[in-house]
C-alpha cells in the first residue's frame, strides 16, 4: 500500500538498525520516552524493540487518550445515559474503560432499562447526524482525546449553533499534550528521586500536525531534553531514535521534526483558531494516573454554553480511587513497567481490563500484554 | 359439482406484503408462507416434506452435525446475503472435519413487518447456494416475533454430513514441524460488511468471500497429503482460529507477515480504521494445518482450484508449552498474535 509500505520496509529497517547500533556508545545506556500511544502500539505491533540494542530502553508514555480519562469521567458519560435517557454518541475505545460499579459503557448499554441509549460512532460528526434525525430525543457527543481530536469536536459544536440544533451538546473531556510533558517532567520520579531516568521524548505526530513543533521548544530548553517529533509508522520510531541518540552524543537538547511530511513548526493555523474560538483552558482537570493537572484541559466557553452537556445536564465530576492494586498511574508515569504490575496478565486483562491502559491497543499494558508478552516467558521456538 | 378449491384465497403478496403474527401461528398463513414463499424455492422432493421432520436414507461412515446462527447486519451486502451466508457458513462447518456435507435444516425467525419481497430474495440466494453446493435444505421451522424484537431475519441453519471412516481432522491435531496454509485473501468478508455498515466509499468494492468450501476440500484430500487440522477462520479471523487450535494441541505458532495474503483495499480499510486484518472475518477461507512435507503438494492441489487460487504457506508450528501464536513481522520484530478479546474497536488517534 502506497505511503505505508515505505514506511515498514525491511531492509531500511536494518539499516536504521544497524545504525542505531553504531550511534549507541556501549559505555552508557539510553532512555526514551514515546509519548504517544500510537507510537507504543507501532513499537509493540512490528517488534520495534526486538531491533534495538540493549541500551537503547523505551518507556510507554501517556499519550493514549483513553488510558488517562478517570473514572469519574466516564461515570459521567454513564450517567448521562441512565439517569439522563440521552443518546450518548462515544469513539470505539472509552467503551470498555472500566467505570465505577463495575460498569464500563459497554455494560452499560446492555444494563440500560430506560430511554438513554449508548452508541459508537466513528467521529463527531455522526454525533451531530444522530441529533438532526432524532430530534426529539437529546443527543451528547463524548468528547475525548488530545489535540488532534479537539477541532472536530470543534466543528460539530459551531455546526449544532449554525443548525439552530437545540438537543445536542458535548461532555468535554479534551485534554492538553504540553501539560502532560511536562507533567511527568515535574513528577518526583524524574525530578527527585531519579527513579525514572528520562533522555528524551519521541514527540507526538498526529497531535502535532495541530499544534506544530514550537510548544516542545520549551522542554528542550529548559529542562536540557532533546524532543523528535516522528509518525507513528515503525521506521519513523526507529529515525527518531536514531536522531535521539544523536542529539545526546553531542550534547544538544532541541526540538526536531522526523514527521517533516505532515507537522510544520506552526501547525494547523486554522484548526488552532476553530479550536480558540469554541474551547478555553479549564483552571483543572483530573488526569488517570498523573492527578488533578493545573490547565491541562478544555470546556466549553461561556459563549457555547447551550452545546455543553456539564450545563445542560445535573452531572458532575465526583473523583472516584483507581483499583489498589492498578499500577496504571505508575505505567503512565513511566515509573513502572506494565509486566512489573502484579495483577498484569492474572487479574487484568484485556477480557477484564482493571486499569485504563489494558484497554486500549495504545495502552501500555495492552500493547505489552497483546503483543510482547511473549518475551516475559521466555520461550524461544 | 363444488369446484375443487385452491388452497389458499389470494396468493402472497411478494411485492407489498409483510411478515405478520399470524405467519408465525400456526395456521392457514403460515401454512401459506411455507408453501410459497419457502418450499417453492428450497424445494420438497424429500421424502416426508409436509411431515414434521424430514426421513432421509442413512450413509456409511460416521455422521458430522454442526449447527450455525446468522444474524448479520446489513442482510444484503456486497458478494451475498444472510441467505447464502447460512448455507455456506454451515456447509463449511461440516466440510471441515473432512466429511462431505449431504443435507441442511433451516430455522427462521422473522420479525413482524419485514417485507416478503426481503423474505422472498433471501430466500431465492438460500436455494441458490444450495443447489449449487448440492446440498439440499430438507427440513425448516419459521417462527414470528413482534416488530422491534428481532432484527428483520434471523436464520439457523444445521448441517449433516458423512466422513469416511479413517478420516481424522481435528483441532487437537497439530504437531511441532507442521505447516500453516490459508486458501486465499484475510478479512474480506468483514471488511465488506464494514465498509457497508460504516459507508466507508473507498472500500466499496470489497466483496464477501462467501463461498461453500467442501470442493475445494474434496480437492485437498484427493491430492493425498497428510492433513491434521482444517478450519474456516469465521468470527475473530484467522487469529482467533490459530490461537483455538495453537490452545487444543498445546503447541505454539510462528507466523510470518509478509507472507500473509491481504487485498489491498482491505489493508487499506483496516488501516483506516485501525483494525488488524488477523481478527477480521472470513466466510469463504479456510486454514490448513499439514505435515511439512506434504505442504507445497498441497498448496498446488489448492492453487489449482478457483477458490484458492492465492493460497499460501503462512508459517510453521512449534513447540511451545504456552501456546502463543506470534508472528515475525515484516519489519523483522516479532509480536504475539493473541486472542482477540471482546470486539476489535475502531482506534480514535
Amino acid at each position: 500500500m502506497k505511503f505505508i509500505d515505505e514506511f515498514r520496509d525491511r531492509e531500511l529497517a536494518h539499516g536504521l538498525a544497524a545504525a542505531i547500533g553504531r550511534a549507541a556508545q556501549p559505555q552508557r545506556d539510553y532512555q526514551f520516552m514515546e509519548f504517544c500511544g500510537g507510537h507504543t502500539h507501532a513499537i509493540a505491533r512490528y517488534g520495534v524493540s526486538d531491533l534495538l540494542p540493549a541500551n537503547v530502553r523505551m518507556i510507554h508514555g501517556p499519550g493514549c487518550p483513553v488510558c488517562v480519562l478517570p473514572i469519574g469521567r466516564i461515570d459521567m458519560a454513564i450517567r448521562l445515559a441512565m439517569d439522563e435517557g440521552v443518546i450518548l454518541c462515544s469513539y470505539g475505545d472509552p467503551l470498555r474503560v472500566p467505570a465505577s460499579g463495575g460498569l464500563s459503557l459497554l455494560r452499560a448499554r446492555a444494563a440500560l432499562a430506560g430511554g438513554g441509549e449508548i452508541r459508537m460512532v466513528y467521529c463527531a460528526a455522526d454525533a451531530l447526524r444522530l441529533a438532526q434525525e432524532n430530534a426529539q430525543r437529546q443527543v451528547v457527543f463524548f468528547a475525548i482525546g488530545f489535540e488532534t481530536t479537539t477541532p472536530p469536536t470543534a466543528v460539530v459544536i459551531r455546526q449544532a449553533r449554525a443548525l439552530g440544533l437545540r438537543n445536542f451538546s458535548v461532555l468535554c473531556c479534551h485534554v492538553l499534550t504540553p501539560a502532560a510533558i511536562a507533567s511527568i517532567l515535574e513528577s518526583p520520579e524524574v525530578r527527585q528521586w531519579g527513579s525514572v531516568r528520562l533522555d528524551g521524548f519521541i514527540g507526538p505526530a498526529h497531535v502535532s500536525t495541530i499544534i506544530g513543533s514550537r510548544p516542545y521548544e520549551f522542554f528542550a530548553a529548559e529542562y536540557r531534553k532533546p524532543v523528535v517529533i516522528a509518525g507513528f509508522e515503525p521506521l519513523d520510531v526507529m529515525q527518531a531514535i536514531l536522531m535521539l541518540i544523536a542529539q545526546l552524543n553531542s550534547g544538544r537538547a532541541v526540538v526536531e521534526n522526523e514527521f517533516a511530511r505532515a507537522v510544520t513548526r506552526e501547525g494547523n493555523r486554522k484548526a488552532q483558531r476553530m479550536v480558540a474560538e469554541v474551547f478555553e483552558l479549564r483552571r483543572s482537570f483530573a488526569w488517570r494516573g498523573l492527578g488533578e493537572l493545573p490547565y491541562s484541559a478544555l470546556r466549553i466557553r461561556r459563549e457555547f454554553a447551550d452545546y455543553d452537556a456539564e450545563r445542560r445536564f445535573p452531572i458532575s465530576y465526583q473523583a472516584v480511587p483507581d483499583h489498589p492494586a492498578c499500577e496504571c498511574g505508575a505505567v503512565l508515569r513511566g515509573a513502572r513497567r506494565p509486566q512489573d504490575c502484579r495483577i498484569f496478565g492474572s487479574v487484568c486483562t484485556p477480557e477484564n481490563p482493571v486499569g485504563s491502559c489494558m484497554v486500549s491497543s495504545e495502552g501500555a499494558c495492552a500493547a505489552h500484554y497483546s503483543f510482547g508478552r511473549f518475551a516475559d516467558a521466555k520461550v524461544a521456538p | 359439482m363444488i369446484p375443487v378449491r385452491k388452497a389458499y384465497g389470494r396468493p402472497l403478496d411478494l411485492r407489498q406484503g409483510r411478515v405478520e403474527m399470524m405467519h408465525g401461528s400456526g395456521g392457514r398463513a403460515m401454512a401459506q408462507l411455507i408453501d410459497e414463499l419457502f418450499l417453492s424455492r428450497l424445494g420438497n422432493a424429500h421424502p416426508g416434506a409436509g411431515n414434521d421432520a424430514a426421513v432421509l436414507p442413512a450413509a456409511a461412515g460416521r455422521l458430522v452435525v454442526s449447527t450455525d446462527s446468522h444474524v448479520v447486519s446489513p442482510l444484503f451486502f456486497p458478494g451475498g446475503d444472510i441467505g447464502c451466508l447460512s448455507v455456506n457458513g454451515t456447509i463449511n462447518d461440516v466440510a471441515v472435519m473432512g466429511a462431505t456435507p449431504l443435507y441442511l435444516a433451516a430455522g427462521f425467525i422473522l420479525e413482524e413487518g419485514f417485507p416478503l419481497a426481503d423474505l422472498a430474495r433471501i430466500v431465492d440466494s438460500m436455494a441458490q447456494a444450495a443447489a449449487a453446493a448440492g446440498v439440499p435444505v430438507v427440513t425448516g421451522d419459521t417462527k414470528v416475533v413482534q416488530r422491534g424484537r428481532g432484527d428483520g431475519v434471523y436464520i439457523t441453519t444445521t448441517g449433516v454430513g458423512v466422513v469416511a471412516d479413517g478420516e481424522d481432522w481435528s483441532g487437537d491435531r497439530a504437531r511441532p514441524g507442521d505447516s500453516i496454509i490459508v486458501s486465499g485473501g484475510i478479512g474480506e468478508h468483514g471488511m465488506a460488511i464494514m465498509a457497508q455498515r460504516e459507508s466507508i466509499g473507498f472500500a466499496a468494492d470489497i466483496v464477501s468471500d462467501t463461498a461453500p468450501l467442501h470442493g475445494l476440500i474434496a480437492a485437498m484430500r484427493a491430492s493425498g497429503a497428510d492433513i491434521h487440522v482444517v478450519r474456516d477462520p469465521t468470527r475473530g479471523g484467522v487469529a482467533t482460529t490459530l490461537n483455538e487450535i495453537a490452545r487444543q494441541s498445546r503447541v505454539g505458532m510462528m507466523l510470518r507477515e509478509s507472507e500473509v495474503p491481504v487485498q489491498p483495499q482491505v489493508a487499506a480499510a483496516c488501516e483506516f480504521l485501525g483494525l488488524d486484518p488477523l481478527y477480521v472475518a472470513n466466510e469463504g477461507r479456510l486454514l490448513a494445518i499439514v505435515a511439512a512435507a506434504d505442504a507445497e503438494r498441497l498448496l498446488a492441489a489448492m492453487r489449482a482450484h478457483p477458490l484458492a487460487r492465492h493460497a499460501a504457506l503462512i508459517g510453521s508450528v512449534h513447540q511451545d508449552a504456552q501456546c502463543f501464536v506470534q508472528m515475525s513481522t515484516k519489519l523483522g520484530g516479532r509480536r504475539v498474535v493473541d486472542w482477540l478479546s471482546g470486539d476489535q474497536l475502531p482506534r480514535i488517534c
